[in-house]
């Protein structure tokens, strides 16, 4: 789950780009961050992952304070707990398909565990391209990677930046499905920041943001 | 999946830059291996040849081209010094044993050493066939001369005057093997040794009158005597007596080899420094693959830090990459270093001066990884250091 409370984000020196007084998400629901550009949806999932620090208030979660944590705690903290789906499925180039999945349990400190690397690409349809290099696959294929490597540690919390705003319908809702499908498969919460429209007939509960953060305190 | 698995991908993902990178560390590890190889072969193989000589006597000139002639058997010798003061010299009582040389002729470029049965027992040598020369025009061949010309036991050939290829021949003369060395790897190896007698007798052919050869005995010459002190006091007085009193020249081996490996050493000293200039030119190139790395990576970098890596694990990423290179980059140098040694044997071979051996490793060799490992370490100080400071959620803002 997530909680936030009289959270506050600013760049150093400059004025409030994000301000949530309170919000919670409770196991397993699933919520859309909507917004115009620039309205600070990246920033509010990279301060749920504990990439950015807030300037106030608490970002707490699954009962943890981020802020609280030390740095390789937090580090620790995000590989176990947090998946993150980012816009361009950025798949470590010079590594395999199987690789990038291996390569997010080294990291998270987590066994190397190939056979639940290669039951999670089963899982998601690409059991075939495991030795595949990612250049090698089509753009639906690494979105499938990548929603795997996000997955792969069993977070609490699976976040995603714009997964589809590059899509047609049909691929926007095929990847839809599967971060929907997945996170409830594994009893996460969803948090999907996106701009697209299509998104919102599928998840109802909705976390909008101000155009501009600086224009709400205005 | 570890992080010397990923070190590698990286490394696999671009191969050109890193196989630049390995043999520019490769070249200077070689070249400064290749030095280091022959210094210590060089200088093994002249203390081999000049242990247990503590003087060398002969005619007066250069001392150092006496011990290059008299001990390694390189230059052309001073000259010739008087058989009988030679013996007189012997008898001195500082002096424990005294083996008389006669150079000046050869065997297919191989030098004749009118000796005694002494100058074989100073290098240790014992035969691999036959026995030593108990009579004139015997000859005992060390163990390259054997291999080389492919003389055996009972085989006959004709030494010719000088001391080089190709000079008039003795026809009258015919020396026949009676004793083939085994390997001493001294310059033993290169020479064929008969009695002095038989210099003599090649020389002044069989004298019949018995007042000439009175006077031709009289006048006989050796052209060095290797001197042995009875005891170490004799270093102090015995050269300065020798070289003061008579017409004969006294060279201290010790002392001209240490001279000799001095003027070695500058050349040695600049190729050294540009192996080293070579390093640094590899760590610098390294260092800019490496920062090139860091601003092409740093997408990768971020989301390594999603995954939940620390910044250690990704600066330890970064140098295991120059790890790598440096670790294929010193092997392939000290692989560099032998076949430059080959290669440098293969070209002095005909002067057959310098014995090198090309297979002859050391463990000590290993520490030569350590200049390449230093120069990779410090080219990947700064990358790393910078990587593991990216900012990741500005990173991934830019382009996400």
């Amino acid at each position: 789950m997530i909680g936030i409370e009289h959270l506050r984000f600013a760049y150093a020196g400059g004025a409030d780009v994000l301000q949530i007084d309170a919000f919670v998400v409770a196991l397993g629901e699933r919520v859309l961050v909507t917004g115009p550009s620039g309205c600070g949806k990246t920033t509010l999932l990279h301060l749920l992952a504990g990439l950015l620090l807030p300037s106030a208030g608490q970002v707490i979660v699954n009962g943890q304070d981020l802020a609280q944590l030390s740095p390789a705690a937090r580090d620790r903290f995000r590989g176990r707990t947090v998946g993150i789906v980012l816009q361009q499925f950025h798949l470590l180039p010079t590594l395999t398909v199987l690789q990038n999945l291996l390569i997010a349990q080294r990291m998270a400190g987590l066994p190397i565990d190939r056979k639940a690397a290669g039951a999670m690409l089963k899982t998601l349809g690409v059991a075939d391209r495991l030795d595949a290099s990612p250049h090698q696959l089509s753009v639906g294929q690494q979105q499938r990677v990548a929603i795997a490597r996000a997955l792969i540690n069993r977070p609490r919390v699976l976040l995603a930046d714009e997964p589809t705003s590059n899509l047609d319908d049909e691929a926007c809702a095929i990847v839809t499905d599967l971060l929907l499908q997945t996170s409830s498969d594994h009893g996460a919460c969803l948090l999907i920041a996106t701009h697209d429209s299509r998104l919102k007939s599928r998840i109802t509960r909705q976390l909008a943001l101000p155009r501009t953060a600086v224009e709400a305190v205005a | 999946m570890t992080l010397l698995q990923l070190a590698w991908s990286y490394l696999r993902a671009r191969p050109l830059p890193a196989l630049l990178n390995v043999l520019l560390l490769a070249l200077g590890v070689g070249t400064i291996g290749f030095v280091l190889i022959m210094d210590k072969q060089i200088g093994t193989n002249m203390n081999r040849d000049a242990r247990g000589i503590d003087l060398v006597v002969g005619a007066k000139g250069s001392a150092m081209q006496l011990i290059l002639a008299g001990i390694f058997h390189l230059d052309a010798p001073t000259g010739n010094i008087s058989l009988q003061a030679a013996q007189e010299l012997s008898r001195n009582p500082l002096i424990r044993r005294g083996i008389p040389l006669s150079l000046g002729d050869s065997f297919r470029g191989f030098r004749i050493v009118g000796t005694n049965a002494d100058y074989i027992d100073l290098y240790g040598g014992q035969f691999a066939a036959g026995h030593g020369g108990k009579k004139p025009m015997e000859a005992v061949l060390g163990s390259t001369v054997a291999a080389t010309t492919g003389l055996v036991l009972g085989g006959q050939f004709i030494g010719s005057h000088g001391l080089v290829e190709g000079g008039p021949a003795h026809a009258d003369s015919v020396y026949t093997v009676v004793g083939v060395l085994k390997r001493t790897d001294t310059v033993l190896d290169r020479l064929v040794v008969v009695d002095t007698e038989s210099v003599w007798l090649v020389h002044e052919g069989i004298i019949v009158d018995a007042d000439e050869r009175k006077v031709l005995e009289a006048e006989r010459q050796i052209t060095v005597l290797l001197v042995q002190y009875a005891t170490p006091l004799a270093a102090v007085s015995l050269p300065r007596t020798i070289n003061d009193e008579t017409n004969m020249q006294a060279a201290s081996p010790a002392y001209e080899s240490a001279r000799l490996f001095r003027m070695i050493g500058v050349g040695a000293d600049v190729i050294k420094a540009f192996g080293a200039v070579v390093l640094v030119t590899a760590a610098l190139s390294l260092f800019i693959a490496l920062y090139h790395a860091l601003s092409e990576r740093a997408y990768d970098i971020a989301v390594l830090r999603t995954l939940g890596a620390r910044p250690s694990s990704i600066a330890l990423t970064l140098l295991l990459e120059a790890m790598i290179l440096a670790v294929l980059g010193s092997a392939l140098g000290l692989v560099l270093a032998h076949v430059m040694v080959a290669a440098m044997a293969a070209a002095i071979a005909e002067q057959d001066s310098l014995r090198l051996n090309a297979l002859q490793f050391s463990w000590r060799e290993l520490w030569l990884v350590l200049p390449a490992l230093l120069a990779a370490f410090l080219a990947a100080l700064l990358p790393t250091w910078r990587a593991a400071r990216t900012d990741i959620s500005s990173t991934l803002a830019r382009r996400g």
